[in-house]
C-alpha cells in the first residue's frame, strides 16, 4: 500500500479501516474469477442498457460507457454528518450570494468581494438584476465536487451550479450493485439513494410560480446529441415528468406552453439541463436552435421557474471560488466546516509570478473551462505541455488560476493487473428549494489509468457505488 | 402528450413496419425469380420493385444494371439508399432513441438490439447465409418489437401513436405489394407457374393458409385481391388497417381533428361496404392507387392535427 496517500481502505500502517471490515471480509472470501465475471456481467449490463454518454471532440455521435467499478467506496455515518453539514452550510451561502448579487449587493459594497470580479464576470447576468425568484434559491440543484487530500481532509475541488451532471450513474450503480452483489447488501447498513428522483421532484415543486398548486414540471434538453441525454431520458422518467426540447415550447403572453397532442399545456417549473446562453436566442446566444424565445420574459415576469436559475453560473465561476469561504462568514455569521484548496489567482502580479516558477508543481486551471479539458496537471505533463500552457497563461494570465496539486485520496479498484489503489473524487447533489436536502452518498469518480489525478469521463474516469453507512 | 413524442413513436413505428414489409416484398420477389422464366422477365421483376419505392433514379446513381444481386444489395443493405432495410431500421433506433424515455425497457432493448446486430452484418454474409433467413430475420424481429410494445406498454396515448404509424404503414404497403405483383402477375404468361406466383404473394404477407382456410377452393386473382382487401378478419387486408385507424383516432382524438376523423370514415366506409367483383371491373390498380393516395393524406392530416402544431 502506497503511504504517499490518503488510502479510503487502510490506513498508512497498511491496517484496515473498521467500516470496511466486513466487505474486506467478503472480498478475501470471493474468488477472483468470480470477481472478473461478475465486472464483465456489468459492462454487459451497462451497454445493454444503452447507459452511455457521448464524447465532444471524437467523431459525431461516438457514445462509450463510463466504466463502471466493482469495488465500492465506503463512507463512515459520522463521516457524512459532518461532510452534509458542510455542503449544506456551503450551498446555502451560495444562494444567499446569488440572491444578493442580483439585488443589493450587499456583500460588493461592505468590499468582501472585489466587485469588478463579480458584475465583469461573463457568467453574471445583468438581465437577472432585481428579478425575485420563488424562494430566493438560485441553485436548486448542486454537484459540489469533493477531494480528500494529505491526511484525509476534505477540500471543496468546485461547486457545480449550472447544469451538473453524473447523478443517473449514481443511481444505476447502485442499481448494479444491488444486482450483482445482493448478499452485500444485508451484510451492511447501506443508506439508500434510489428515492433522489422522488426528492428532486418535490423540490422542484416547491419552487413553482407563485398562486400555481399542481405545477406542471417538465425537463428541457438539448436534445438526443448531448453527453447527457442519458441522464435527461433518465430523470425524466423516473420523475414521470415530460423531457422537452426548445421547440416542443412556446411563450404566448409571457407565459410558456408546451405542445402537446391535445393542444398547448402550460408549463410551470422547468428543470432545464440547457446552459445559459442556449436558453433564449432572443436575450443570449442569437444562433441557438436549442432554446426557447421569450423564455426570459416569461421569466422575468414570474410565470415560469427555472432550474437552476439564469445566472448561478457566476457563483461556481473559478475567478469566484476563492471567495466562497468569505460568503459563508457574511451571509450566515459561521466559520466554513469545508476547505477551499488554496487558489493562486493568476490576474494578481505576484501569484502570476509564483505561479508561473512553479509551474511544474501546480495544477493550472481555465477558469471557464470544465470537464478536465483545458487544465495542465504540472506533475503530471512533459516539459513541452509545460511551456505550451505557460504560453498560454503569459498571453491571457486573467484566464487561469492555479492550486497546488493535491495528493488526491485512492481506494482499491479493478483493474487489469488485479486490484490496485486508484485515485478518486465524490460528487453529492444537494438539493435546494422552500427546504434543503439530500441522498446520503453521491457519484464516486474514478481516475482508472495508474497515478492519474484526472478523473472526469471525457479523460478516461470511471465510476464507483457509493455507501454511506447507517449506524 | 407531447407533440414531438407523439412524432417519434409514430414514426418509429411505421419504419418498423416499413422494414418488415419490405423484407416481406423482396422475399416474395425473390421466391419468385426461382420459377423458370426469362433472364429480361426476372430483371422486368425487379426493375418493378424500384419503380414501386420511385427509387429507379438514386439506383441508377450508384449500379449499371438492374439485376437480383444489384437490387438486393441496393434495398437491403445501401445506408445511401433512403428506403432500404437498413435506413428503415436506423431510422427506427433514431426515433426510438429520441423518447426512449417513453418507452418500456424492453422495448427500447429490442429496438437498440436489432439495430446493433444489423449493424454487425456486411451484404456478403447476409448473401452467403441466403438473404431468405434474413428477410425471416427481420420479420421476426420486427415481430418481437410488435409483442414487447403490445406486451409492456401502457394502453395510453403511446401506445395509440404507435399503433396508428403501424397501420397506417402496412395499409399503405400491402396496397403496393398487391399492386405491384397483381400487375406482373396478369402481364405473365398464363400457366401452372401462376399457381407458385400467387402462392407466393400470399406467403409474403404471410396469408398462404389463411387463404385456405377461409376459401377451400383454388387459388384465383380475384379471391387474393378480396382477401388482402376487403377480408375484414385478415390482419393485414386494407379493411382491417382501415378499421384500426378509425379507432385509434377515435381514441386520440382533439379539438383539430375532426376533418381527419371524418376522412378516415369515408376510406373505411368505402372499403367496409364494397364488393370485389366492382373494384376489379373498375380496375384494380385504380382503387389501389386511390387508397394510397388517401392513406398519404391521412398521414398529412395526422401531421398537422397532432404531431406538427404550427
Amino acid at each position: 500500500m502506497s503511504t504517499q496517500f490518503y488510502n479510503e481502505m487502510y490506513d498508512a500502517a497498511g491496517t484496515l479501516r473498521p467500516h470496511y471490515q466486513a466487505f474486506a471480509e467478503w472480498l478475501a472470501a470471493m474468488p477472483p474469477e468470480r470477481l472478473a465475471r461478475k465486472q464483465v456481467e456489468a459492462d454487459t449490463a451497462f451497454h445493454r442498457v444503452g447507459i452511455t454518454f457521448a464524447v465532444y471532440g471524437e467523431e459525431a455521435g461516438t457514445e462509450r460507457l463510463i466504466p463502471f467499478d466493482i469495488i465500492p467506496r465506503i463512507i463512515p455515518a459520522a463521516e457524512w454528518t459532518a461532510l452534509q453539514a458542510g455542503l449544506w452550510q456551503r450551498v446555502k451561502a451560495l444562494n444567499a450570494f446569488l440572491n444578493d448579487i442580483y439585488h443589493e449587493q450587499e456583500i460588493l459594497r461592505a468590499g468582501r468581494i472585489p466587485a469588478e470580479q463579480v458584475l465583469n464576470n461573463a457568467q453574471f447576468r445583468s438581465e437577472m438584476m432585481g428579478v425575485d425568484v420563488p424562494s430566493g434559491i438560485y441553485a436548486h440543484i448542486a454537484g459540489v465536487d469533493i477531494v480528500r487530500a494529505g491526511a484525509g481532509e476534505s477540500y471543496v475541488l468546485e461547486d457545480n451550479l449550472r447544469v451538473p451532471s453524473g447523478v443517473s450513474y449514481m443511481i444505476e450503480d447502485r442499481k448494479m450493485m444491488m444486482r450483482l452483489f445482493p448478499e452485500l447488501f444485508s451484510r451492511h447498513m447501506i443508506a439508500p439513494v434510489q428515492h433522489y428522483p422522488d426528492m428532486l421532484l418535490e423540490n422542484l415543486r416547491t419552487v413553482a410560480p407563485k398562486g400555481v398548486t399542481n405545477p406542471t414540471v417538465v425537463l428541457l434538453t438539448p436534445g438526443a446529441y448531448n453527453s447527457a441525454y442519458f441522464e435527461h431520458t433518465f430523470l425524466a422518467q423516473q420523475m414521470g415528468i415530460e423531457l422537452v426540447e426548445g421547440r416542443d415550447l412556446f411563450v404566448k403572453d409571457e407565459t410558456v406552453f408546451m405542445r402537446t397532442t391535445q393542444g398547448p399545456q402550460r408549463v410551470d417549473v422547468i428543470y432545464r439541463r440547457l446552459d445559459d446562453d442556449f436558453l433564449d436566442p432572443l436575450v443570449f446566444n442569437k444562433e441557438s436552435m436549442l432554446g426557447v424565445p421569450g423564455l426570459l420574459s416569461a421569466y422575468r415576469a414570474g410565470h415560469v421557474t427555472l432550474a437552476n436559475a439564469i445566472g448561478a453560473g457566476v457563483a461556481d465561476d473559478k475567478s469566484i471560488y476563492p471567495y466562497v469561504p468569505e460568503m459563508i462568514r457574511f451571509y450566515l455569521g459561521e466559520e466554513p466546516t469545508l476547505n477551499n484548496v488554496p487558489t493562486w489567482m493568476l490576474r494578481k502580479p505576484d501569484d502570476l509570478k509564483y505561479v508561473l516558477a512553479h509551474l511544474s508543481e501546480l495544477v493550472v486551471k481555465e477558469v471557464h473551462g470544465a470537464g478536465g479539458y483545458g487544465m495542465l496537471v504540472g506533475p503530471a505533463s512533459t516539459a513541452a505541455e509545460i511551456e505550451d500552457f505557460r504560453t498560454r497563461i503569459i498571453a491571457a494570465p486573467e484566464k487561469y488560476i492555479a492550486q497546488p496539486t493535491l495528493a488526491l485520496s485512492n481506494c482499491p479498484t479493478f483493474v487489469e493487473s488485479g486490484i490496485a489503489p486508484r485515485h478518486l473524487d465524490l460528487r453529492p447533489f444537494v438539493l435546494s428549494g422552500k427546504q434543503i436536502g439530500m441522498v446520503p452518498g453521491g457519484l464516486t469518480r474514478v481516475a482508472l489509468r495508474e497515478g492519474s489525478l484526472v478523473v472526469n469521463s471525457s479523460q478516461g474516469g470511471g465510476t464507483k457505488d457509493t455507501w454511506v453507512l447507517e449506524n | 402528450m407531447l407533440s414531438r413524442t407523439a412524432d417519434h413513436l409514430y414514426w418509429m413505428a411505421r419504419y418498423t413496419e416499413r422494414a418488415e414489409n419490405l423484407a416481406r416484398l423482396l422475399d416474395v420477389s425473390y421466391q419468385m425469380s426461382l420459377v423458370p422464366q426469362s433472364v429480361a422477365a426476372q430483371n422486368e421483376n425487379w426493375r418493378a420493385i424500384l419503380a414501386l419505392n420511385s427509387l429507379e433514379a438514386a439506383f441508377a446513381e450508384v449500379y449499371d444494371e438492374v439485376n437480383v444481386d444489384n437490387v438486393l444489395r441496393f434495398m437491403v443493405a445501401d445506408p445511401a439508399n433512403p428506403s432500404s432495410i437498413y435506413t428503415c431500421l436506423r431510422a427506427a433506433r433514431e426515433n426510438a432513441h429520441a423518447v426512449r424515455g417513453t418507452l418500456t425497457a424492453e422495448m427500447w432493448e429490442s429496438v437498440n438490439a436489432t439495430w446493433i446486430e444489423l449493424r454487425q452484418q456486411t451484404f456478403e454474409q447476409i448473401h452467403s447465409r441466403g438473404v431468405s433467413e434474413f428477410f425471416d430475420w427481420v420479420k421476426l424481429r420486427s415481430a418481437v418489437i410488435r409483442g414487447v410494445t403490445f406486451g409492456t406498454m401502457l394502453k395510453d396515448d403511446s401506445l395509440h401513436f404507435i399503433r396508428l404509424g403501424g397501420l397506417l404503414e402496412r395499409g399503405d404497403n400491402t396496397a403496393r405489394i398487391l399492386d405491384m405483383q397483381y400487375h406482373i402477375l396478369r402481364n405473365g404468361d398464363e400457366g401452372a407457374s401462376d399457381f407458385y406466383r400467387w402462392g407466393a404473394l400470399l406467403r409474403s404477407v404471410s396469408a398462404f393458409q389463411v387463404y385456405r382456410k377461409v376459401y377451400r377452393d383454388a387459388i384465383t386473382p380475384g379471391r387474393v385481391a378480396e382477401l388482402l382487401i376487403l377480408r375484414m378478419d385478415m390482419p393485414r387486408s386494407l379493411h382491417a388497417c382501415a378499421d384500426g385507424i378509425v379507432h385509434m383516432l377515435q381514441l386520440i382524438a382533439n379539438g383539430a381533428s375532426a376533418e381527419t376523423e371524418r376522412q378516415a370514415g369515408v376510406l373505411h366506409a368505402r372499403l367496409h361496404f364494397a364488393r370485389i367483383d366492382d373494384v376489379l371491373t373498375s380496375g384494380l390498380h385504380e382503387y389501389l392507387t386511390d387508397f394510397m393516395d388517401r392513406i398519404y393524406d391521412l398521414g398529412d392530416g395526422i401531421s398537422r392535427d397532432f404531431l406538427v402544431p404550427a
